[in-house]
């Protein structure tokens, strides 16, 4: 019970210090709002088809939304030292850690409804399996949400963290299948390809919306699954080796 | 309202592990710490007991921050062994973080929140429930002067106002020990003086306080006892009253005066075989003797080189002339060079 009023504790300041600002509630809004728009225009396709394009968007959403602030809830707080009452705090380092990503996680699914609620107002969503949706939707959250700690924790400047964090996200969006489907891709960039967590979780929010998907449901869960406790394991490491010196 | 805390933290931890026991509440044993080339403890131990407020004295880069982060567990030493309330925190360093609260040289509350807002916060930390950390904070507010400033947030506190809150944010959850690095430094005189006096009513209530400072006065009024440190070493750990026993027949006095201390050293010197000088400024001298002496002869001495005494006063026993003779640092150079380091940019 003390270790959740903790939880709820950091997972609130961080919510109101950082995640319910109107600049960053209004950059969650806009931006899917800016994504989706622009490859409408792009490809030229009507609206009613708006289907084929919504896992990408949600997709793109998730990852840009969860990845947004870790380096100011997480790096930047380890900079001033406010992030030592943290680990003064008489609680496990893993609880410690959830509750600083539970912010970005639940931040990333909202910015995910984004696009959806954009949707459900020009088609009536049909056909999507919305249990595959909202799983498919927090694991992408949750991966990437950790990969963006990974970055946080791995370097010690604000600013590194957020140009390491673009290096990743960027080539992600064209490496992940959203928009050229991994076996278009050259073979040399296919392993690259499928060691992203966004490839496996926008084929789940693909399989969701459209009934088709490159893998297996299964297997695409439980990879996602993986990779995420594998980039959450890495981090606690480094936390451990590089902030507990 | 007088400051209390519970015998210790466990009420508000998850895990605190045992009571703390009869024995020290700090134990520190041949601490070693190195980062890259530099050595920042050679050897550290000492103890604290229960109830006591323990001073760790020394100037910047003694060692005594690194001290305070691998007692409260923010940094791994590289050997030796650590105690705190009774828990071994060798293998586990977070393992008595129940029981501590930990007051940093600069303070690292949140900006953005209030005053009221951070000590809820770091109360919850140690899963304190929402009607007891709102009850505890604004007794602490109140307390600490702070209750009209509650609302508004950190990052427009003055420096003062910011310790202050610092120290409240430490004892939010009652610990049993606190430790405190350097919480006077950099601070207008009157926030000084209501630090110095809550610390004093902690002590009364039973709280265990690690205090680190370059004050030597601060040392010298609030601790029972001290250690000094010098580069990476506790060279001395006593009560002050055993420190300032072989200064008891100490018979010294400062002398300043106009003129050079370069022209009058070797005149006085030449004058008065029987006493012995130092030369402590450019214009100043400290004369001691194996007895009593007047001063009569060396004014004379004085004025038959062109100068003039300004100010002649007697040196007492105090824990400056202890610490200057240990470690041959001037306490004023050690001052001045800490709030050199605490003013704002």
């Amino acid at each position: 019970m003390k270790g959740l009023t903790a939880f709820l504790g950091i997972l609130g300041k961080d919510m109101r210090m950082y995640y319910l600002k109107p600049p960053n509630i209004s950059w969650g809004l806009i931006f899917p709002v800016a994504w989706a728009g622009m490859f409408l225009v792009r490809s030229g396709r009507a609206l009613e088809e708006v289907m084929s394009i919504l896992p990408g968007i949600v997709t793109v959403s998730i990852l840009f939304g969860t990845t947004s602030m870790l380096a100011v809830t997480v790096t930047f707080e380890k900079k001033n030292a406010s992030f030592d009452r943290l680990l003064l705090a008489p609680l496990p380092l893993e609880i410690i850690m959830l509750a600083k990503t539970s912010g970005a996680i639940l931040f990333g699914v909202a910015n995910g409804l984004v696009p959806l609620l954009i949707a459900s107002i020009i088609t009536s969503l049909p056909g999507i399996s919305w249990g595959l949706l909202l799983a498919g939707s927090l694991l992408t959250a949750v991966s990437s949400t950790f990969l963006g700690l990974f970055v946080a924790v791995a370097v010690s400047e604000v600013f590194e963290a957020q140009t390491f964090s673009n290096f990743l996200r960027f080539p992600m969006i064209f490496l992940c299948g959203l928009f050229i489907p991994v076996s278009s891709l050259p073979v040399f960039l296919r392993p690259l390809s499928y060691i992203l967590p966004a490839t496996w979780g926008a084929d789940l929010l693909r399989r969701s919306v459209t009934g088709s998907g490159a893998f297996e449901t299964m297997a695409a869960l439980v990879i996602l699954a993986s990779m995420s406790l594998l980039l959450y394991a890495f981090s606690l490491r480094n936390i451990r080796r590089k902030w507990i010196t | 309202m007088p400051l209390t805390t519970s015998s210790s933290a466990a009420s508000a931890a998850d895990d605190p592990g045992p009571a703390a026991p009869a024995g020290p509440a700090v134990e520190a044993r041949d601490l070693r710490k190195s980062f890259g080339e530099v050595l920042a403890l050679a050897g550290v131990s000492f103890e604290i007991r229960q109830g006591e407020l323990f001073g760790l004295l020394g100037p910047n880069g003694a060692g005594k921050t690194t001290t305070i982060r691998i007692l409260t567990g923010l940094s791994r030493c590289d050997s030796g062994s650590v105690r705190v309330a009774g828990i071994d925190c060798s293998s586990n360093p977070r393992a008595a973080l129940g029981h501590i609260g930990v007051v940093p040289d600069e303070s690292n509350l949140y900006p953005e929140l209030t005053g009221f807002e951070n000590l809820c916060f770091c109360a919850s930390l140690y899963g304190v429930g929402r009607s007891e950390r709102r009850e505890r904070a604004n007794s602490l507010l109140g307390r600490f002067g702070l209750a009209e400033a509650a609302g508004r947030k950190f990052a427009g506190y003055s420096r003062g106002m910011k310790r202050k809150l610092t120290i409240a944010a430490g004892l939010i959850h009652q610990p049993g020990i606190l430790f405190l690095d350097e919480p006077t430094t950099g601070i207008d005189v009157g926030s000084a003086r209501e630090i110095r006096q809550l610390l004093t009513e902690l002590r009364g209530s039973g709280t265990t306080i690690l205090l680190t400072t370059h004050y030597i006065e601060e040392a010298e009024r609030l601790c029972d006892r001290i250690a000094f440190m010098l580069a990476g070493r506790i060279t001395k750990v006593d009560t002050l009253r055993n420190l300032l026993e072989p200064l008891q027949g100490l018979h010294a006095m400062d002398v300043s005066f106009s003129g050079g201390s370069d022209t009058i050293l070797p005149a006085v010197t030449r004058a008065l075989p029987e006493l012995a000088f130092t030369k402590t400024g450019s214009s100043s001298l400290r004369v001691s003797a194996s007895g009593p002496f007047g001063i009569g002869a060396l004014v004379r001495a004085i004025e038959a080189e062109g100068g003039e005494v300004l100010e002649a006063r007697r040196v007492r026993p105090s824990l400056e002339e202890v610490f200057v003779r240990e470690t041959s640092i001037g306490p004023e150079a050690m001052k001045r060079e800490k709030e050199r380091q605490a003013r704002p940019s």
